[in-house]
This record gives C-alpha cells, structure tokens and sequence, in this order.
C-alpha cells in the first residue's frame, strides 16, 4: 500500500513537472504573411524577396546627385560628412589587417548593397527610396567600381548574378556552430 | 596584547611568483591581517602617533537631503562616467564605453553599460512596439512587450562584448589610454527574459530552417543573421537589465540575448525574426563585423567572444601611492563557459601565481579575480592570463599577432578600429615611482 501511494505521489510529481516544462502560454497573435509584408525587407544573396523594379547606373547618378552627394561626395569618393565612407574603389585587402573595406574589396554579394541602401539610406530617411531608386543607385556604385556595365539594368535576375571579388576569399572560424 | 604582538610577527608567507606575488589564499579568513603586517609602511601606520583626534564630520551635525524617487551617485563620483565617440551629436554613429578602471565587482551600472548605435536611439513607445516571428515557420506570430511579461522568465548573467572591443591593441605599438578606452566596449548585466526557443517553438519553425535573420526597430533596421542553433542553446528575448526594464541605448524595450556571441548580433530594439535557410549576408555582417587576416583571407560568420582577461586596478591612469600591498584585479570572461583560472605575473611573464577567483562563477559572464601583492617600488611588469572551461587559453600577444597580424603603423586614434576580435594579454607597467604605462610583453 505504502509503495502504491509513493508511486502515485511519483507519478503526479512527474506529471506535473512534464506538464510545467512542455506547457507553453501561446500568447503570440497569429498573423498571415501578408501582415508583415511592409516590414519583410530583408534581401537574400541568392535573390530571394527583391522586389519588382529596375535601374541603370544612369538612372543611379541622377538619383545619386539629389539624395546622396552630400554625404558620400562627388564621384563617391566618400567625406561629405562625418562617418560618410568612400562607396568607390579600395586597396587590395592583403595590404594589411587594418585595410579600410570596401563594396569592392570586401562585399561577397550585390544584393548586399541593395539592401542596405533600402534599408538605412538616406541616413536621415531610411525606407523613402522607391524600388526603381534603390535599383538605379545600386547599378550606379556597382558601376563606379567596374562591377557592372553603365547601361546594364539592374533587377531583381541580374542583381544576385553580379560576381563580387572578394566573395569566396573566406574561412569559417567555427563551422560547428552554424 | 602580548598575544597580538605575537600574531603581528607572523611569519611572512613567501611570495609564490617574481616581484612580490603573494599565495591568493591569504584573502581567506585572517589571511588580509597577516598581509596588512607584511608591510613596513602598514606596521608604522599602525603604531604612528601623527594621527589627528576623531571628531564629527559638519555632515553628521546637519539632517541630510530628502530622499529621492530614482537616486543617483554622489557627486563626488562625476567622473565615473562613459567616454563618448561623438559627444557633439554629429550625424553618425555613436559610442559609449564603460569606466572598468573605476568600477567594481562583475556587475556593470544599467547608467554605464557600454552602448554603440549606428542610427542613434529610437525612441520606442513600448506599448506599441511588436516583435513577430515569421518565415520558415507554420504560423507567423506577434508579440508584445506585454505578452513576453507573461512569458515564465529566466534571468541569467552574462557580458556582452562588442567584436572591436580592445582594437586599440591591433595598434604595433602600445596606446597610452585606459583600460576604459581599450576595453570599454564590454559589460555585464544580470538579463531576464523569455528563451528565444520556447517562442520559435510557439510559431513552429522548420526544421530546414538553417538561419533567422534578426532586425531591430532603429533607423538602420539593423540586421544579422543568427544560427538557429544557437536560438536552442541559449538564447534569450531579454526584457529586463539588472532588474529593471533595458536601458534605450541596450535595446529598449526588447532585444536578443545571444550569449557569449558578438554584440551587435545581440540585436537591440528587436522586432522581427525571420527563419530562413540561408544567411542574409547583412551590411554587418558582410562588412563591418567580418575581419581581414594577415595576408589578405578574411573570417565570416566569427560569432564567438573568445577567453580574454584584463587587470583593471592597478592599471593605466591609477598611479601607486608608495610601496606596499595592493589587490591587483581585473575580469576575465570566455563566450565558451565558465572561467576555470586566472594567472597574473609581476615581473612580464617570467613568473606566474593563480589569483583566486570571486564566485559563483557564471558561464559567460565577467568573472572577478584577485591577486594578493607586495609591491617592493621596483618596476612592474602586471600581466593576467585567463583560461575557460573548455581549455581554451588567452593567447600571449606574440602568438596572437602571429596568427592576426596588427597595424602597419601605429595606430594614434583610440577609437580606429584596425581589427575585431582582440583577446591577448594586456600588460601594465609600473615604474619606480609607481607610474602606470600600457606596454606589450
């Protein structure tokens, strides 16, 4: 009888203690993918979730000459403003550990300029770049560096295929922890 | 006091390491008397006659100030403060370093936790603020501020360490700044908050997603892409700093806790997760946090905070009154675990004693050390070494810069950032007046 109630004790313990450690509030609000489409801007190296829309480097230097000269400088050189850096050329990076990182010398991927472009310029108004804008000033920096031709369109197929220098010149320091 | 003559004659425990390291067990029990006799300066202050009569301080013979809602430290302690990298607001980004060489203890102030932004400080209404995960999951899911309070909350310490933290030492000779302006960008908080786990399991994620893309509610939308191994490990969605709710420049109100892991992974200002099966190869992530090597290779995806030490009393900025006993101290801190032991040197690194560690000794978190010293107002070499659990050690700085490199010329600005993921030794020299100078060993 004794060994029957401690059983019993155990096996309520227990179920309370599995209960505690599965059991999960479920407070988060269900929401359909396309509630969060206005926020979904993050874009993938292989393509995925740019947007429709083009651009040329012509189109960009227009573009580039309104919203983006006044930080970045004449030709992107960089040093209208403070924290401003250059967006065109850099020195080979086997120079040294404390070579400044280019789009030239360091980005893997073009897709990385779009999005970041999108994302966090201008500096003072993030988000205000139409697509067609974020694309033409993403051909027009891809261009300055002689990644792309001056007339190449610049979309949502092209962009992924633009090979950057510096894109398989990496190790992985821990792989087991990816 | 015949007795106490007696224990003053104590025989001097040997020094167990060059330049007047003392065996760390006398900071147990009666241990500190007997050092405190060790001294000829403490012996004579002892028995010295040149003291003044006590009388009452003009504080003690007045009522004192009202007490106040949210208090703050005395003014006597105005210059413990952050050092800033743009104190002018100029358009930019933004730093804050936290004052270890004046600071205590393995907890960091919330009002002096280090704090960097790229895009300034959103100003975050928290009622209306959202976090949702989505993506590779079965259902996409929105949360609140006040739907994670509800959450059962787990509450864990660990340092958070910015990837440039101590660039300064990529420098190829050393900088003459404090242990603030070259380790300042890392800290220690008490965090809670829900584990990122139970809320990626809430949403269902896909067991082929590989990655979750992290973004904070800021001006960059800043982002970084996370292994969603690591969301299983140890993970948070932290709320709370120390027990009050995230200070605005650490991510209020919500952000990810990824411990043992870069800072700026650590997204702040959380509002989406996305599980997808391939990395975003953010800005950040592509640029800014990926490190060049010597000769030209470059790291990615170099997550981890490696094992890494610093003394920071005495150190750069403290000078030494006169010979006598001092407690060198520091923090030593490893992204893999616990810190299993701590060595300090006097004498450059020709000669080590273990210095005893402060418990409870918590995995990734800053972990106090103390070594017990003598200082016989010769000069100094002070040095610490830290190893982890695992076995990882803090390598010596000619291993490191073999395997590293540093700067072509030396660095003159103490807010370059030549290089990421700095973790040798620093060294601090002491001269016979007691002066304190950066050196490399």
């Amino acid at each position: 009888m004794s060994t029957f109630r401690t059983l019993a004790v155990l096996a309520v313990v227990a179920a309370a203690g599995a209960a505690m450690a599965v059991e999960n509030p479920r407070l988060g609000k269900p929401l359909s993918e396309a509630d969060i489409k206005a926020w979904d801007i993050a874009i993938l190296p292989d393509g995925t979730n740019l947007p429709p829309g083009s651009g040329t480097a012509v189109q960009g230097a227009k573009v580039y000459a309104e919203k983006c000269v006044s930080c970045h400088a004449e030709g992107a050189k960089g040093g209208g403003a403070p924290g401003a850096g250059p967006l065109v050329g850099g020195e080979p990076i086997s120079n040294g550990i404390d070579t400044p990182k280019t789009i030239a010398n360091y980005y893997a991927y073009a897709t990385t300029v779009f999005d970041y472009i999108r994302r966090a310029m201008p500096y003072n108004m993030p988000m205000s770049l139409t697509n067609d804008e974020v694309y033409a000033l993403t051909a027009y920096i891809l261009a300055l560096n002689k990644l792309v031709g001056e007339n190449d369109v610049i979309d949502a197929k092209t962009l992924p295929q633009v090979k950057m220098p510096n894109r398989d010149n990496y190790m992985i320091p821990y792989p087991d922890r990816i | 006091m015949s007795t106490w003559k007696r224990r003053r004659r104590a025989p001097i425990p040997e020094p167990v390491a060059g330049n007047g390291l003392i065996d760390r067990r006398i900071l147990l029990g009666r241990g500190l008397a007997i050092a405190g006799a060790m001294g000829a300066g403490g012996a004579g202050a002892l028995t010295g006659a040149a003291a003044e009569p006590l009388k009452d301080d003009p504080w003690s013979l007045e009522f004192g100030l009202n007490t106040p809602a949210l208090q703050t430290p005395s003014k006597y302690e105005k210059d413990v403060v952050r050092s800033l990298t743009n104190p002018k607001a100029e358009f930019r980004n933004s730093h804050a370093r936290t004052p270890h060489h004046l600071l205590n203890g393995t907890i960091t102030p919330n009002s002096l936790h280090f704090s960097i932004n790229h895009a300034g400080i959103p100003d975050i209404d928290p009622a209306q603020h959202k976090l949702v995960i989505h993506g590779m999951v079965r259902q996409p899911l929105e949360f609140t501020l006040e739907t994670l309070s509800r959450y059962p909350l787990v509450t864990r310490m660990h340092f958070l360490e910015c990837a440039g933290n101590s660039a300064p030492m990529f420098s190829s000779e050393p900088m003459q700044v404090t242990a603030q302006a070259i380790h300042g960008l890392v800290s220690n908080a008490e965090w809670t908050g829900v584990p990122l786990s139970v809320l990626l399991d809430e949403a269902g994620i896909d067991p082929s997603a590989k990655w979750l893309i992290a973004e904070g509610a800021d001006a960059h939308f800043l982002d970084r892409s996370v292994p969603v191994k690591k969301a299983y490990e140890d993970a948070l969605v932290a709320i709370y700093q120390n027990g009050e709710h995230l200070m605005p420049g650490n991510g209020y109100p919500m952000r990810l806790l990824l411990p043992g892991y870069q800072g700026n992974m650590n997204v702040k200002f959380l509002r989406r997760i996305k599980a997808v099966d391939q990395p975003a190869m953010s800005m950040f992530e592509s640029k800014t946090y990926s490190q060049i090597l010597p000769g030209g290779k470059t790291w990615r995806f170099h997550f981890l905070m490696n094992v890494k030490s610093f003394i920071t009393h005495p150190s750069f900025g403290q000078n030494l009154k006169g010979p006598g006993f001092y407690a060198i101290s520091g923090v030593a801190y490893s992204g893999t675990g616990r810190i299993a032991r701590v060595m300090v040197s006097a004498d450059g690194g020709k000669s080590w004693a273990e210095a005893a560690l402060q418990g409870p000794v918590h995995p990734k978190a800053f972990t106090r050390f103390v070594m017990p010293w003598q200082w016989d107002g010769q000069a100094a070499v002070l040095l610490s070494r830290a190893w982890d659990e695992a076995g990882n050690v803090q390598p010596m700085r000619a291993e490191f810069v073999a395997a590293r490199g540093q700067s072509t010329k030396p660095v003159t600005n103490p807010l370059a950032f030549p290089n990421q993921h700095y973790n040798s030794i620093t060294s601090w020299s002491v001269d016979s007046k007691g002066e304190i100078k950066h050196v490399y060993v």
